[in-house]
């Protein structure tokens, strides 16, 4: 569609103490597109995007709604003016119910001050209507799933008139089904004629949904182009600067002896319903294997069970050839020889506030030489730190710096450093890539194949497909609690999907 | 971004992050910072308090500060004899606060709210007091060191039931130290009241005394006009530890990983619910030691009508807030407190300048308000720096 862009943004400079975020940026917004903005981890595009919606004043530049130079000095402005932002941590009132909370602060009232808690809900059933929405106005905040939480945030910008959308990581936080839906509400709100900004670093994304991309990398834009012609590798190349492999070169594994068996586990979760439904597999040394399928499906609870963090009902852990029933976290790391990458870094993998000497000693802090008798000796924790930190090429902070300094990616690579300087003989990684960038992904992966050339287990749990099969030697799927399928990497993406979905020769036969 | 700040081009570093290594300390200068601000208000909103009752605050503020003996410090400076009597009073004061706001600063390092320093300090002064009154047969260091034992236990038991009852049923530490200071008050009235076991007389309700040798030496001042006894150094003492448990053992670093992040610290290996148990018993013990070391020191009996208005164990929760749960910050907060409770008691304060009366509520007032604004700490800071604090937290939400 022609005509002057909705949005330009010219030459916006971002300055903070020591750092030039945003670097002469220019940007323009067509009428009904969807504009990706990618670029790695603080290339600048969430501080761009706080100088588009008010929150920032930009240094230089100017910026341009259909034509015109407008200041922006606050979040008001921006609404007011028609752009709508859809930030990763959602802004909802979780006692109150969707329409409540899509109508705050601009509330249809009754004799001037009750709220109108019916025309509200029409409202908003008028909106998500328009819009092909499913959502119930009446339901609380609270009580709605993670993705319909997300369109209540779009509903609201819509309500407030927005024309323009902004779309902080949407998919951050979202189910692959989730993130799905939401795709397809974007091409409806496309073809209603509203333009959207997507801010991610995921390429996948970008090409299927986007219509131009931009890339920011460190501040400055890169390039932009169309979607036509992309491809992962050239954007991946465009945002990191250089070549990326997607698919990290693995040798043919070598698989030894079984390090790792499980036998007929049954795992309930704190609601007492049973998550793992009687799985059984072994993991030997030098091999990888995957576990795919979709989010809640048992993975989380078999990889608690194994970690000693949930007991399961029934069933057998071996590992060494010992059998561990009821085993605490403790014994399954110091005992039985287990390094746990947990699928949530910030609520189990690390103490934001310890400093990461502390952090990398999570474990290690109860064995000499880190204690003696229970006296503990920091200066071993630094020692440890400043060795492990250059290893695993942690960087942006040192020994004494709080874990909450980094980056996502510069977490993740401390909880590696923690867990395979340990010598684990078994190493659980689940989702070891998740919320990363693909420079630190193509880092983890690396380092994943390389501890299993070490002769090392490794049972990947992962909810990407990609990673999947970038990764796994063996795959097994797990579906409704049971392991339903076993397929050696070669299998079809089609027969694995189906496979997640429960759809397998052995579940038809049931 | 300029040539020289940026990271190589392969690194998915962002820039904030190079400011890493200075965290930890300006997080630190900012509790400084808040606690300096939060007395500050709390003294000016009490000036204003005095302005109202129609007094000069300035010339009140004075006679508070000559009142509480802070000026023996000051070589040459006013009455010597006066400001060393004054001094040593504080002290006194300074050193059950000293305790008892590590006895909350500890279980909040574990992430739990002790308010059951009054009932373990309780348990303390109680056990002091039965063993201190009998068995004066014993040479006395050795009875000191026994009745001193005794209250750390006391208190340590009384203290561990609450994390004991967190550890196996839930339940809160906040509910079960309330109850269990009800617990312990009623106690101390039965054990010390009229035809209680360890009263002294029928006709009054008050304690056994304790014997002569179990009193603590003072080292400073009169014994007769309670002097300041070694206690003060006993608590000094329990500076170091507490600073020693939680930053050179492995109990401590398991109570503060669990006091952050109760999950990782399970994931980690470490049993959460004995690190409860655990953090509160030694929270108790602090509290036992100050009631046992009030009782040796200058109390040596105790009146049942003091025990309901005894507030020394709760001063200690404003203690940990203002000292934000450091060892040197309990020190400086306990011996702010501690002065101004002798600054505007009725024996230091010149009734012509301010009402003594008046006084002791003003003291209230600057630690209730020193109380409310530290817990309101986000609000100062927001105040106070909320440019700076917003764009760091944007900056960090972009990495």
């Amino acid at each position: 569609m022609e005509g002057p862009p909705v949005l330009e943004l010219r030459g916006i400079t971002k300055r903070f103490p020591g750092i030039v975020a945003n670097d002469h940026i220019d940007l323009d917004l067509r009428r009904g597109e969807v504009h990706a903005l990618l670029g790695e981890n603080g290339a600048g595009k969430s501080t761009l995007m706080n100088v588009l919606y008010g929150l920032y004043k930009h240094d230089e530049g100017e910026i341009l709604l259909n034509g015109e130079v407008v200041q922006l000095k606050s979040a008001k402005d921006a609404i007011d003016r028609g752009i709508g932002m859809v930030h990763q941590h959602f802004m909802l009132i979780p006692v109150m119910t969707v329409a409540e909370n899509i109508v705050l602060a601009n509330e249809p009232t009754r004799a001037g001050i009750f709220l109108d808690e019916d025309a509200a809900a029409a409202r908003v059933r008028e909106l998500a209507k328009t819009f092909k929405f499913e959502i119930d106005p009446n339901a609380l905040v609270a009580d709605i799933t993670v993705g319909q939480q997300q369109r209540v945030e779009i509903l609201k910008a819509l309500y407030r008139s927005a024309d323009i959308l902004i779309l902080d990581e949407p998919t951050a936080v979202l189910t692959p089904q989730e993130a799905l839906e939401l795709f397809e509400i974007l091409r409806i709100l496309r073809t209603e004629g509203m333009s959207i900004i997507f801010i991610t670093h995921k390429l996948n994304e970008v090409l299927e949904i986007a219509d131009r991309i931009s890339v920011l990398r460190r501040g400055k834009k890169v390039d932009t182009v169309a979607r036509e012609g992309a491809t992962e590798a050239g954007l991946a190349q465009l945002m990191v600067g250089r070549e990326v492999v997607f698919r990290v070169e693995k040798q043919v594994p070598k698989p030894g002896e079984a390090l790792l068996q499980v036998e007929d586990l049954h795992v309930f979760d704190d609601r007492e319903i049973e998550k793992v439904r009687g799985v059984s597999f072994e993991v030997h040394a030098g091999e990888i294997v995957g576990i795919a399928g979709v989010d809640n499906n048992g993975q989380s609870e078999l990889i608690d069970a194994l970690a000693g963090l949930r007991h399961a009902a029934s069933g057998t852990i071996t590992m060494g050839g010992k059998t561990f029933e009821k085993a605490t976290p403790k014994e399954m790391t110091d005992e039985a020889g287990l390094g746990h990458i947990p699928e949530d870094r910030h609520l189990r993998g690390l103490i934001l506030d310890f400093s990461l000497a502390e952090n990398l000693a999570l474990h290690d802090y109860r064995h000499r030489p880190d204690s003696k008798m229970g006296w503990l000796f920091p200066k071993h924790l630094i020692t440890r730190a400043q060795r492990l930190l250059p290893e695993f090429d942690v960087r942006g902070g040192g020994p004494l710096s709080p874990a909450s300094s980094l980056s996502g990616g510069n977490q993740q690579k401390v909880v590696l450093a923690r867990e395979i300087d340990r010598d684990p003989k078994v190493l659980i990684a689940a989702q070891p890539t998740r919320g990363l960038d693909v420079g630190a992904i193509e880092y983890v992966h690396r380092r994943l194949i390389a501890e299993r050339d070490e002769g090392r287990g490794i049972l990947l749990v992962s909810l990407e497909l990609d990673e999947i099969f970038a990764l796994a030697d063996r795959i097994l799927v797990m579906f409704e609690g049971e392991v339903v399928a076993e397929y050696s990497p070669d299998v079809s993406e089609n027969t694995l999907g189906l496979a997640m979905t429960g759809i397998t020769k052995d579940a038809a036969a049931k | 971004m300029s040539d020289a700040a940026a990271p190589p081009p392969d690194s998915g570093v962002p820039p904030v992050a190079q400011t890493g290594p200075d965290d930890k300390k300006r997080f630190n200068s900012q509790g400084l910072i808040v606690s300096i601000i939060t007395t500050t208000i709390a003294f000016l909103v009490g000036g204003l308090v005095v302005l109202a009752t129609g007094h000069d605050p300035f010339g009140t503020y004075r006679a508070i500060f000559n009142g509480t003996g802070v000026t023996w410090l000051i070589p040459g400076y006013g009455d010597r004899a006066a400001s060393a009597t004054n001094f040593q009073q504080t002290l006194l004061e300074t050193t059950p606060l000293i305790l008892c706001g590590l006895a909350v600063a500890f279980a909040f390092r574990c992430g739990m709210f002790n308010i059951g320093g009054q009932g373990q300090y309780f348990a303390g002064s109680y056990a002091a007091l039965i063993f201190g009154s009998y068995w004066g047969g014993i040479p006395g260091p050795a009875h000191i060191v026994l009745c001193i034992a005794l209250a750390i236990v006391a208190g340590a038991a009384w203290g561990g039931i609450a994390g004991f009852l967190k550890a196996t049923t839930g339940a809160h530490e906040v509910i079960s130290t309330i109850m269990l200071n009800w617990i312990a008050i009623w106690i101390g009235t039965y054990f010390f009241g009229l035809q209680g076991p360890f009263v002294s007389s029928q006709y009054s309700p008050i304690s056994n005394t304790i014997v002569g040798n179990v009193h603590l030496p003072v080292f400073w001042g009169d014994p007769v006009l309670q002097g300041l006894h070694i206690g003060f150094f006993i608590a000094i003492g329990a500076l170091v530890v507490f600073w020693a448990i939680l930053n050179r053992t492995t109990l401590g670093f398991e109570v503060r990983a669990v006091g952050f992040n109760p999950e990782a610290a399970r994931y980690s290996g470490i049993n959460v619910k004995r690190n409860y148990f655990l953090a509160m018993a030694i929270s108790g013990a602090f509290a036992g030691l100050a009631g046992g070391i009030d009782i040796l020191g200058w109390q040596f009996q105790i009146a049942t009508p003091d025990i309901l208005v005894s507030s020394v164990g709760f001063l200690g929760i404003a203690v940990a807030l203002l000292g934000r749960n450091s060892a040197i910050g309990v020190f400086f907060a306990a011996l702010l407190f501690g002065a101004l409770t002798v600054g505007t008691s009725s024996r230091q304060l010149d009734p012509s300048v301010f009402d003594p009366q008046l006084a002791g509520n003003l003291t209230l007032i600057i630690q209730g308000l020193v109380v409310l604004f530290v817990g309101a700490d986000l609000l100062v800071l927001s105040i106070w720096k909320s440019r700076k604090k917003l764009s760091f937290r944007r900056k960090a939400s972009e990495t």
